[in-house]
């Protein structure tokens, strides 16, 4: 099968054993991406969008296990050894995540930690490397990026970081960014900044970029497609105007419907999706959503909804579409 | 709908009737311990021996004091019932180990005992009130830590000569120490807690806060370092009575019974090898229920 | 709308009146021989609050907002100003004097898990503000009145006896308003309550705490870096950064018309969950950083990183400028921006 699409994903589940119990993360999920597209993933926290991701980049904790396949172009790399996952991790397909520190070593100079990938990588010599972080860091906003590029990670601000974070992904020009919630940590007035910049690099290097989020503003502002997660399964994906303008699953009307806005004055009281988010460990048979759902039916406490499409690559998994 | 109402109904129902009963983090972490295949087993072995010392005198027609004038300093015989042998002195060596457990766990129980109490309260209020009490507190625990010990412990043992209270206070006086340096240090970052500073802004006194909020989450690595004190504590008493400074004759003790055994061990090894085995399989079991609270304490290491 | 415009309460003396509050840290010093440096995380904050009313404090990360909550209940002590409390000041009054008014001055976290004592049951973390400040209660009554609060916050009574692990984070949210209710207080520091919950428990909470308000007459101080969330539920916000409030205003005016550019920053940063609108509104990006509190730019706090800011900005320190009825901004240029 050949196909543009450069990330393949099908039926991927993720499984963590754990003493209390085998814990189902992902489930059978199935998405794509293609160049120079951005990909929403939205969901309440817990819902498995990170484990996704850090699935098919070979980083789960050593309990987890994840069947399925994905694809890089047309080369399967699901469990693939460590070895050769280097080749494409970090070079083809780069991922950020929230706390910048964590991925950073405290002990190094950013330099070090930049141009290490590029020697490695793509045979640089270390001048030539430094030349190009810096350009890089230049790229992504960092004032005086030739005296700063020098620094220890802990001598820059929270959105400086988040910038180098940046700039350390975008170095070998991946064709996968995954940014996991990379604004999450940050201030409003700096998170307008780093999208900004995330918005211009996609321009730029046509980077095709996952965003993982629980703010549907950002998603609204920066994603061409949104997969809705809830329980570690997709319940819904569409384009961003499907998923805002014509939502069909429940739980993604209900969650537009509970955001608060800032351009709208308000009515009496919030609307708010009543009930707790599911606990992994013991789903209930029949949707997760079950408990939560205004429209929930004798069937759905039975019986699992399926993702089903309907046309224009939209799907939703619940059975108020089947009318009974 | 149908089945949120029922759920609902059902657990009104259940209120009706019963509170659901939780799952304190102690319970989480006694089930993780009882998994610890090591752990149990050295709980095993160490109730055994205690058992063993308490029931010592049924065990045994022999006295620990006892001289059988036919038997001095004979190998283990079990027709004579003198099953681990007898001393130089013709005492039975069985009853003498397991009186000499009596002592060396009760030292290491009541010791350890003594440096949980000044050390945990200790440690929690020079934590807690931080500042300049905190300096002052452990500035005092500094000076203490430098001085010579074990010389301080010999010394008193030569002038009041040998007492076995003397013992237990020494050493847990010694032992304190350490402990109120751990407790002080999780109390220091307790302290930023928010559960604390909501105690507080609800008018808890310093008082309860210390007790109810500051201690019970700090037992946790108090615990542990309280299973490896108690063989520290039996080392130490064993090392002043190999000294000769232990406790009073006829009385033994493991470390009495091995500074005895090791005068002899050329002829008669079974007066060490007995007190010495005895004792190691102690430490190793205080060390492996160590390890195993630690496991079970903190989930995260799961 | 007419329950969420402010409550006409503005005749009524305020119940709590902040003057000048100041609250400045001892940064020690590099290197052996320095003198400490002041950190000035409030720096001279002026406002009232009325019964009934919510006030939004607002600003990025480390402008003092906390600091300044803690401040008010005297969790830390402030450096100077005045926080008086039923028109009695409250600085430095001896522990004695302060015990008694705690009972209604309550306040609520941002880690829902971490503000809860990870060893006691809910029913006696609830229980005890009761226990401390109504000892004259026997058993039965105070576990009566738990479990009442435990319904009002939307618990089921039975878990009484669970642990603070065995809820989500929403429900341990429950739990701590409830242990902030059970007096009945009058007035409640909100510190962040809903940041660390998922968007769709957020609503449930904001609910909870303006059923609360309404029933109880409470007024709350909503701290807050969610402009959106703050929108909602506040009367009246307050724009806070280095320390220096910025503007303060009712919420339809800051909203509607806000004056200091810094506040138009704030909102214009804030994403839209509409693609239509989001894409197409206009946004005012601030350049750099929030600058180090331990050498703020001189003259207007903002001023490195406003993009109106003029020679005179350096110099000179804005004084807070009413503008309308219920509007007050801190900016030299507040007329011609
Ligand atoms: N090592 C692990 N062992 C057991 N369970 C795990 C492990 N790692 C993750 N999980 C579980 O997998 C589920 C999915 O986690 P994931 O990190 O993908 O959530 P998320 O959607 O990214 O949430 P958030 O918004 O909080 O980041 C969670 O319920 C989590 O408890
Ligand atoms: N105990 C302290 N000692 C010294 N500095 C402190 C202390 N507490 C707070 N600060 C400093 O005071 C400033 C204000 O802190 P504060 O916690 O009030 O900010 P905040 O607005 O609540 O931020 P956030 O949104 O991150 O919670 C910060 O620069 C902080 O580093
Ligand atoms: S399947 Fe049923 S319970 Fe699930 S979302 Fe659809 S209607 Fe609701
Ligand atoms: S005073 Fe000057 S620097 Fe400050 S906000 Fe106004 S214009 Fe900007
Ligand atoms: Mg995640
Ligand atoms: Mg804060």
């Amino acid at each position: 099968m050949t196909t543009n699409h450069i990330l393949t994903v099908e039926n991927l589940s993720t499984r963590f054993q754990t003493p209390d119990g085998e814990v189902e993360a992902v489930n059978n999920v199935n998405f794509h991406i293609d160049p120079g597209e951005t990909l929403g993933v939205v969901g309440e926290s817990g819902s498995g969008k990170t484990q996704i991701f850090l699935s098919l980049m070979g980083l789960l904790a050593k309990n987890g296990t994840s069947t399925g396949s994905v694809r890089y172009k047309d080369k399967e790399i699901l469990n693939l050894r460590s070895r050769d996952l280097n080749k494409i991790r970090g070079v083809s397909m780069s991922m950020i995540f929230q706390d910048p520190m964590t991925s950073l070593n405290p002990f190094l100079k950013i330099s070090r930690q930049m141009t290490e990938v590029l020697v490695e990588h793509r045979g640089m010599s270390e001048a030539d490397a430094l030349k190009r972080a810096i350009a890089m860091l230049d790229r992504v906003g960092i004032p005086g990026a030739a005296q700063r590029v020098h620094m220890y990670p802990h001598e820059f601000s929270g959105g400086m970081r988040q910038r180098v974070m940046i700039a350390m992904a975008l170095l070998c020009d991946p064709e996968v960014l995954i940014a996991d919630e990379p604004t999450t940590a940050l201030d409003v007035t700096v998170q307008a900044q780093i999208l900004d910049l995330l918005r211009d690099l996609q321009k730029d290097f046509n980077t095709a970029t996952v965003m993982i989020t629980h703010d549907l503003g950002v998603v609204a502002g920066l994603c061409d497609r949104v997969m809705v997660m809830y329980g570690g399964r997709v319940v819904e994906t569409g384009t961003v105007r499907d998923i805002f303008y014509d939502s069909h699953h429940p739980y993604t009307e209900g969650l537009l419907k509970s955001m608060p806005r800032i351009d709208r004055a308000n009515e009496d009281s919030m609307f708010a999706i009543p009930g707790q988010p599911p606990n992994l460990q013991n789903l209930p048979t029949g949707c997760a959503y079950q408990e939560r759902c205004g429209y929930v039916m004798d069937r759905c406490c039975v019986e699992r909804p399926l993702l089903k499409g309907f046309g224009d690559g939209r799907a939703s998994a619940c059975f108020r579409e089947d009318g009974q | 709908m149908m089945n949120k109402s029922e759920k609902t109904a059902l657990l009104q129902s259940a209120g009706a009737t019963k509170e659901i009963e939780g799952r304190s983090l102690w319970r989480d972490a006694r089930i993780r311990l009882f998994r610890n295949k090591a752990a149990v087993g050295s709980m095993i072995i160490l109730g055994i021996i205690t058992l063993l010392a308490i029931i010592a005198p049924l065990l045994s027609p022999y006295a620990y004091d006892q001289i059988d004038w036919g038997y001095i300093q004979e190998g283990p015989n079990w027709e004579n019932g003198h099953i681990f042998g007898t001393d130089g002195n013709g005492r039975d060596l069985f009853v003498r180990v397991l009186y000499g457990a009596r002592v060396s766990l009760a030292v290491g129980l009541l010791a350890t005992a003594v440096s949980l109490i000044i050390g945990v309260t200790y440690g929690a209020i020079a934590g807690y009130f931080g500042g300049k009490i905190d300096s002052i507190m452990m500035r005092f625990v500094d000076v203490l830590y430098s001085l010579p010990f074990m010389f301080f412990v010999i010394m008193l043992m030569v002038v009041f000569g040998r007492n076995i209270f003397l013992i237990f206070v020494a050493l847990g006086a010694v032992e304190w120490l350490t402990m109120a340096r751990i407790v002080r240090g999780q109390t220091l970052s307790l302290r930023r807690r928010e559960f604390i500073e909501a105690a507080h802004a609800t008018g808890v006194s310093n008082f309860k806060i210390i007790f109810r909020h500051v201690i019970p989450n700090v037992l946790g690595p108090v615990i542990v370092y309280m299973t490896l004190t108690i063989p520290q504590v039996i080392l130490t008493e064993s090392f002043l009575s190999f000294l000769g400074l232990g406790v009073q004759e006829p009385l033994t003790s493991w470390g009495v019974l091995i500074s005895e055994g090791a005068k002899v061990i050329e002829a008669s090894t079974w007066m060490l090898i007995y007190p010495a085995v005895f004792l190691a399989l102690t430490l190793f079991c205080f060390n492996f229920i160590g390890d195993g609270l630690r496991d079970a304490l903190d989930p995260k290491d799961r | 709308m007419t329950a969420m415009t402010a409550p006409d309460k503005r005749d009524n003396a305020p119940i709590l009146s902040v003057r000048d509050l100041k609250v400045h840290f001892p940064i020690p010093g590099k290197g052996p021989f320095a003198k400490d440096r002041p950190l000035k995380a409030v720096d001279g904050v002026n406002f009232d609050l009325f019964p009934g009313e919510t006030l939004g404090v607002v600003g990025e990360s480390g402008c003092g907002k906390s600091t300044l909550g803690r401040a008010i209940l005297q969790l830390i002590a402030p450096s100077g100003g005045q926080v008086a409390w039923l028109g009695k000041d409250i600085v430095g009054i001896p522990h004695r004097d302060m015990q008694p008014l705690r009972r209604d001055l309550q306040i609520i976290f941002q880690d829902p898990l971490a503000s809860l004592n990870p060893r006691m049951t809910i029913g006696e973390i609830i229980a005890e503000p009761l226990v401390t400040h109504k000892p004259e209660l026997g058993k039965d009554e105070i576990k009566t009145r738990v479990k009442r609060m435990m319904a009002r916050v939307g618990l089921l009574p039975q878990m009484i006896n669970r642990y603070p692990h065995e809820f989500s984070g929403g429900q341990c949210q429950r739990i701590g308003i409830a242990r902030a209710m059970i007096l009945e207080p009058k007035l409640i520091v909100c510190d962040e309550p809903v940041s660390a919950l998922d968007v769709s428990i957020q609503a449930q909470i904001v609910n909870l705490l303006q059923e609360l308000q309404r029933e109880f007459d409470l007024s709350l101080i909503f701290i807050s870096h969610d402009l959106s969330i703050v929108r909602h539920i506040c009367h009246r916000i307050m724009v806070l950064y280095l320390g220096n409030v910025m503007e303060l205003a009712d919420r339809d005016s800051i909203y509607a018309a806000p004056r200091h550019p810094y506040t138009k920053a704030l909102i214009s940063a804030v994403p839209i969950p509409d693609p239509e609108i989001e894409r197409n509104k206009e946004r005012i990006v601030l350049t750099g950083d929030l600058p180090s509190p331990l050498s703020p730019p001189s003259g207007c706090v903002f001023r490195t990183r406003c993009p109106f800011a003029q020679e005179k900005c350096a110099t000179d320190v804005p004084t807070i400028d009413r503008v309308s009825e219920t509007q007050e901004v801190a900016c030299h240029f507040h007329d011609s921006i």
